[in-house]
C-alpha cells in the first residue's frame, strides 16, 4: 500500500533570527508528480525541504498527508512517513560496499543470510528502474552518478514514497544526469513522487510535470511545465528580466601569452593527473577547460599557478619560463587566479574586508614598504574595489565572513583583476552562486578578455562555458579529448567527449596557428 | 495538547561583538573562580575568604604588589612571545624550557666573560645570548614540524623535558660551582653581570622594560608589519597562505626565533635579576612558561592587554605563596587555580562563537 497519495505543506513559516527563511508557503504534490522547486541559491528551497525532512521545525503551518495532519520531528518520523530525501553530499561509507551502505540504514534485514535478502531486492529494484549497480563495489570505486544511484536504493529500501532530490544533477555528466532523469521517470510513473531542487531551467523544463519558484522565501509562483518557458521561469525565480546569452563582442585573439607543453602533473595519490598536455591561451581569449570535476583540472591549475609541482613539461608565459616557480612569483609575473571553494583558498574569513583585498599582494610595493604594510592606502584600494566591483557592505572594517558568497566572489574577482593580469585563471567561478552574482562575475570576465588579458576558465557549467569562452577544451583523466571552438560545440558532443567517449584527432600546434 | 519544551538552540554568531565578547570573558572568569570555591570549600576553607586573600595578597599590600610586578616580568615576555606563535596556530607549550636555554645561556656568559666585561656590556651580551639560545631551542620544534610534519605540540612539549634534565645535569655537574658549598648552583654571577633592582624590591626593571617594549613591538609587528598579516592568514587559514604564496618554511621559523627568543630573555633576567646562578629549573621558573600560555589566551591574543593579564596571573601566583601560608593549603592550589581558570576560558570561547538560546517551544507549532 502507498503511505502517501498527496503531500501538501501549508503556510509554513521559518524565521532564523528575526529573518524568514520561509515565509507563508503553500506546496502539494500527488503521486507520479515531479515537482521542480526553483529558486535561487538562499531563496529558501533546502529550508523547506529540510523542514519536511524533519531536519526544522517551522515556527508555523502544517503537513499534510493523504489529508491527515502529520507531526514531522526528526528525519526518522519523515522516513517512517515515506519521505526520502538524497542530499548534495552523498552520505556514504567510502569504504563499505554498496550493500553494507544500504544495511546500515535498515531496522528489519534479516538475522540470517542479510547479504542475500539486500541483493535480492537491489536486483529487484533495479530491474523495476533500469538501475545497473554492483552490490559489492566499494563506494570510493563508484562514480558520482552511481553513488547516487547508492542513495536512491536507501531510500527505495526505507519504502519512501516521497523522494526529495536536492540538486541531483550538480556532480553528473550530461550522460549520467539523462540516465538519472530516466531513472526519475520510471519512479514517477510507479507512482513514486519526486521534488526536484534546481536552479537549473533546462532541468526543470525537461522532467518535471509542475514547478513551484521561490523567491526571498516566498512563494512567487507555480505552474504546469507546459504553460511556461524558461525565460518566464527565469523571471519569476530573480524577480527581473535576465540575460540568458551575453552578447560577446566578437574579437580577433592577439598574441600568445601562456604556452603549456607536454605537461604532467601528479596528483595527491602520485596518480598522473595530468597527462602530457599542449595548449595555449591567447590575449583577447578566453579558454575554457571543461569536464567532470577529478578529471585533472585542480592539477592542472596548481601547476599553472606554481601550487604544484609538476614533474615534467613546460609552463611559458610570454616567453618567461615558469615551470615550478612558486605561487608568490608565478602572480608577479602575471597569472592571478581566482580558485575553487572561494571559502577555502582564496580569503580568510576571519581577517577584515580590506585584509583580503590584498591577499597575494601584500608583499610588495605599493601595500608593503619595507616591512611595514600601509594600512591607510590598503583602505582606499578596498574601497574601490567595494566601489567598483558594486560589493555590499556596510563597511570594509568586517571580517569577510559577514559578507555572502556572491559579494566574497567579486571581492576575489576585483581583487585579481584590478592588476590586469597577463593571464586570469578562474576555477568554478559561479559555483554555487545566485543568478545576479553570476551573471556579474561573467561580464568581468568577458570585460577582462576585451580589455586584451587571457582567461583560462576551468568550469563544469556548460552553459557558462558556452556563453564566455572562445575555446574550450575537454578534459578527461587528465587528457584533451578535443579542443572546440565556441561555435563548433554542440552538448551530444561534449557531453561524450567528457565521459571519454569520443576524442577527437588532436590538431598540431602549427594548424592551430593557422586559423 | 499543548506540551511547553524547552529547547537549546545553537547557532554561530553572525558578528563577535566587543560588549558581548567581554561580557563572557568576565563570566567565564567568574565562573571559573566560582569552581575554584569548591575545591576550597572541599578543604574546609570558606572561598570568599580564600580568594580575598589571594587579592589582598597580591594587590593589597605594596610588597605583595612589588612582588606581582616581579612576577609579571617573565609572564608578559613569554606571552608576548606566545602570542606570535598562537596568531600564527604555532601551539608551542615549550616556552619553559626556552626560558631556561636562555637563562643557561646568560649564565655560560656571566661566569666567562661576566668579570672581564664593562657592566653594561655583560647585560647585553647576556640578554642577546639568552635570547638566541630561547631561540634556537624554539627553532627545532618549527623545522620538525615543517620538514617533517611532526606536531608541534608533542615536540614542544617534550623538549621541556629534555631542557630540564640538561639543565639539572649542568647544575650537579660541570657547572656545579665551586663556591656553593656542595648544592646544585652554578657559581654566583659578578657584580657586573647581575640586574639593578628598583628600591627595595625584587624587581629587575630592566627586564621590565624589555617586556613591555616587546608587548608593544609584538603589536606592531602583528598588525602593522608584513610579516605579521602572514603570521595571521597562517593562522586563519593555512590553505589561503599557500594560495597566497607565503612562504611557510620561513615565516614559522620567524615565528619561533621571536617567541622562543622572548622565553630566552625571560630566563635571562630571572637569573640576572633574581638567583644570579643557574639551579635547578622549578626554581628558576615556577612554570611561567605554562602561566603565560593562559595569560596570552586571557588576553585573546593580543600583546598589550597581555599586559594586564600577566599582572593578574602573577598576582594569582604570589596570592597563592600568601594563601599557602597563612590558610595552610597544599602548594598544588595555585596549578588547580590556574587550570581551572583555563580551562574556563577556553569553555567561554563556544559563547563568544556561538549564540546559545533556551527557547520555550511548543506554543505556536503544536497549537
Amino acid at each position: 500500500m502507498r503511505k502517501i497519495n498527496d503531500l501538501e505543506m501549508r503556510g509554513i513559516t521559518k524565521s532564523f533570527h528575526g529573518f524568514y527563511a520561509n515565509k507563508d508557503i503553500n506546496l502539494k504534490i500527488s503521486s507520479g508528480e515531479v515537482l521542480g522547486l526553483l529558486g535561487e541559491n538562499g531563496a529558501g528551497k533546502t529550508t523547506l525541504m529540510n523542514i519536511l525532512y524533519g531536519l526544522y521545525r517551522p515556527d508555523e503551518g502544517q503537513i499534510i498527508i493523504n489529508s491527515d495532519e502529520v507531526r514531522i520531528k526528526t528525519p526518522k518520523d519523515s522516513m517512517r512517513a515515506g519521505i526520502g530525501m538524497i542530499h548534495q553530499h552523498f552520505m556514504l561509507v567510502q569504504n563499505h560496499t554498496v550493500a553494507e551502505n544500504i544495511a546500515l540504514g535498515l531496522d528489519d534485514v534479516p538475522f540470517f543470510f542479510p547479504d542475500r535478502y539486500i541483493r535480492e531486492r537491489i536486483s529487484g529494484f533495479s530491474e523495476k528502474f533500469d538501475m545497473k549497480i554492483n552490490p559489492d563495489k566499494k563506494i570510493w570505486e563508484l562514480s558520482a552518478g552511481e553513488q547516487q544511484r547508492v542513495e536512491i536504493l536507501k531510500a527505495l529500501f526505507l519504502e519512501a514514497d516521497l523522494l526529495i532530490m536536492d540538486e541531483p544533477t550538480s556532480v553528473l555528466t550530461p550522460q549520467e544526469s539523462g540516465e538519472l532523469f530516466d531513472i526519475i521517470r520510471k519512479m514517477a510513473h510507479d507512482g513514486h513522487s519526486i521534488i526536484l531542487i534546481s536552479h537549473k531551467l533546462d532541468e526543470i523544463m525537461d522532467i518535471c510535470s509542475r514547478v513551484a519558484v521561490i523567491r526571498k522565501g516566498v512563494t512567487v509562483g507555480g505552474a504546469d511545465i507546459g504553460d511556461v518557458d524558461k525565460k518566464e521561469l527565469a523571471r519569476m525565480m530573480v524577480g527581473r528580466d535576465v540575460d540568458l546569452k551575453f552578447d560577446k563582442v566578437p574579437l580577433e585573439r592577439g598574441e600568445r601569452v601562456l604556452e603549456v607543453k607536454k605537461l604532467i602533473v601528479n596528483g595527491d595519490r602520485g596518480n598522473t593527473a595530468v597527462n602530457s598536455l599542449s595548449f595555449s591561451v591567447y590575449r583577447n581569449e578566453v579558454f575554457g577547460i571543461a569536464g567532470v570535476s577529478g578529471n585533472g583540472q585542480r592539477e592542472l591549475v596548481e601547476a599553472i599557478t606554481g601550487l604544484r609541482r609538476s614533474s615534467s613539461g613546460e609552463i611559458i608565459l610570454e616567453n618567461e619560463a615558469l615551470t615550478n616557480k612558486s605561487a608568490r612569483i608565478v602572480n608577479t609575473r602575471g597569472i592571478t587566479h581566482v580558485p575553487e571553494e572561494r571559502m577555502k583558498f582564496g580569503i580568510v574569513p576571519n581577517l577584515f574586508i580590506y585584509e583580503n583585498a590584498i591577499l597575494k599582494k601584500h608583499h610588495s610595493k605599493p601595500f608593503s614598504r619595507l616591512m611595514f604594510l600601509d594600512y591607510d592606502l590598503i583602505k582606499n584600494h578596498t574601497e574601490n574595489i567595494v566601489e567598483r566591483y558594486n560589493i555590499s557592505t556596510p563597511s570594509i572594517n568586517l571580517p569577510i565572513k559577514s559578507l555572502s558568497g556572491g559579494n566574497i566572489q567579486k571581492l576575489i574577482i576585483g581583487r585579481e583583476i584590478e592588476s590586469k593580469p597577463a593571464l586570469l585563471v578562474a576555477s568554478h567561478p559561479t559555483y554555487g552562486l545566485d543568478i545576479g552574482a553570476t551573471e556579474y562575475i561573467r561580464r568581468q570576465i568577458l570585460a577582462r578578455r576585451e580589455e586584451g588579458g587571457g582567461v583560462l576558465l576551468v568550469s563544469e557549467d556548460l552553459d557558462e562555458l558556452f556563453e564566455i569562452c572562445d575555446r574550450i577544451a575537454v578534459i578527461f583523466k587528465g587528457e584533451f579529448m578535443g579542443i572546440l571552438k565556441a561555435g563548433d560545440a554542440d552538448i551530444k558532443d561534449i557531453g561524450l567527449m567528457m565521459t571519454g567517449s569520443l576524442k577527437l584527432p588532436a590538431q598540431t600546434e602549427a594548424a592551430e596557428e593557422n586559423k | 495538547m499543548s506540551k511547553i519544551m524547552l529547547k537549546i538552540d545553537v547557532s554561530p554568531r553572525e558578528k563577535e561583538k566587543p560588549l558581548i565578547s567581554n561580557l563572557i570573558l568576565a563570566a567565564s572568569l567568574l565562573a571559573g573562580l566560582a569552581a575554584i570555591g569548591v575545591v576550597f570549600l572541599a578543604k574546609g576553607v570558606n572561598p570568599f575568604f580564600a580568594i580575598y586573600k589571594i587579592f589582598s595578597g597580591s594587590f593589597g599590600s605594596i610588597y605583595g604588589f612589588k612582588e606581582t610586578v616581579t612576577k609579571s616580568i617573565p609572564l608578559i615576555l613569554i606571552a608576548a612571545g606566545l602570542t606570535v606563535a598562537y596568531r600564527g596556530k604555532f601551539w608551542n607549550i615549550g616556552a619553559e624550557s626556552q626560558l631556561l636555554a636562555g637563562s643557561a645561556a646568560a649564565t655560560w656568559i656571566a661566569l666567562t666573560w661576566g668579570a672581564a666585561l664593562p657592566g653594561w656590556t655583560a647585560i647585553f651580551l647576556m640578554f642577546s645570548g639568552g635570547f638566541i639560545a630561547g631561540a634556537l631551542w624554539g627553532i627545532i620544534p618549527a623545522i620538525m614540524r615543517v620538514r617533517f610534519g611532526i606536531n608541534e605540540v608533542i615536540s614542544t612539549l617534550m623538549l621541556n623535558y629534555i631542557g630540564a634534565e640538561f639543565i639539572k645535569m649542568l647544575v650537579i655537574g660541570p657547572w656545579k660551582g665551586k663556591t656553593q658549598f656542595g648544592f646544585p648552583y652554578t657559581d654566583d654571577f659578578p657584580e657586573t653581570a647581575q640586574l639593578a633592582l628598583l628600591g627595595n624590591s625584587r624587581i629587575h626593571y630592566v627586564t621590565l622594560i624589555i617586556a613591555l617594549l616587546a608587548s608593544v613591538l609584538v603589536y606592531a609587528l602583528l598588525f602593522r608589519t608584513r610579516f605579521g598579516y602572514e603570521v595571521r592568514v597562517i593562522g586563519e587559514n593555512q590553505e589561503a597562505a599557500r594560495y597566497a604564496g607565503i612562504d611557510f618554511y620561513k615565516t614559522t621559523i620567524i615565528i619561533m626565533i621571536i617567541s622562543g627568543g622572548l622565553a630566552g630573555l625571560a630566563g635571562v633576567g630571572e637569573v640576572a635579576g633574581l638567583h644570579h646562578h643557574l639551579t635547578y629549573p622549578d626554581s628558576i621558573s615556577s612554570g611561567y612558561g605554562f602561566t603565560a600560555i593562559i595569560v596570552a589566551w586571557l588576553s585573546r591574543l593580543n600583546p598589550i592587554t597581555a599586559i594586564i593579564s600577566g599582572l593578574f596571573f602573577a598576582g594569582i601566583l604570589v596570592g597563592g605563596d600568601a594563601i599557602q601560608i597563612s590558610l595552610n593549603l597544599p602548594a598544588a592550589t595555585v596549578n588547580i587555580f590556574n587550570g581551572v581558570i583555563l580551562v574556563f576560558l577556553i569553555m567561554g570561547e563556544f559563547f563568544q562563537k556561538n549564540r546559545v538560546a533556551i527557547k520555550l517551544q511548543g506554543a505556536k507549532w503544536n497549537r
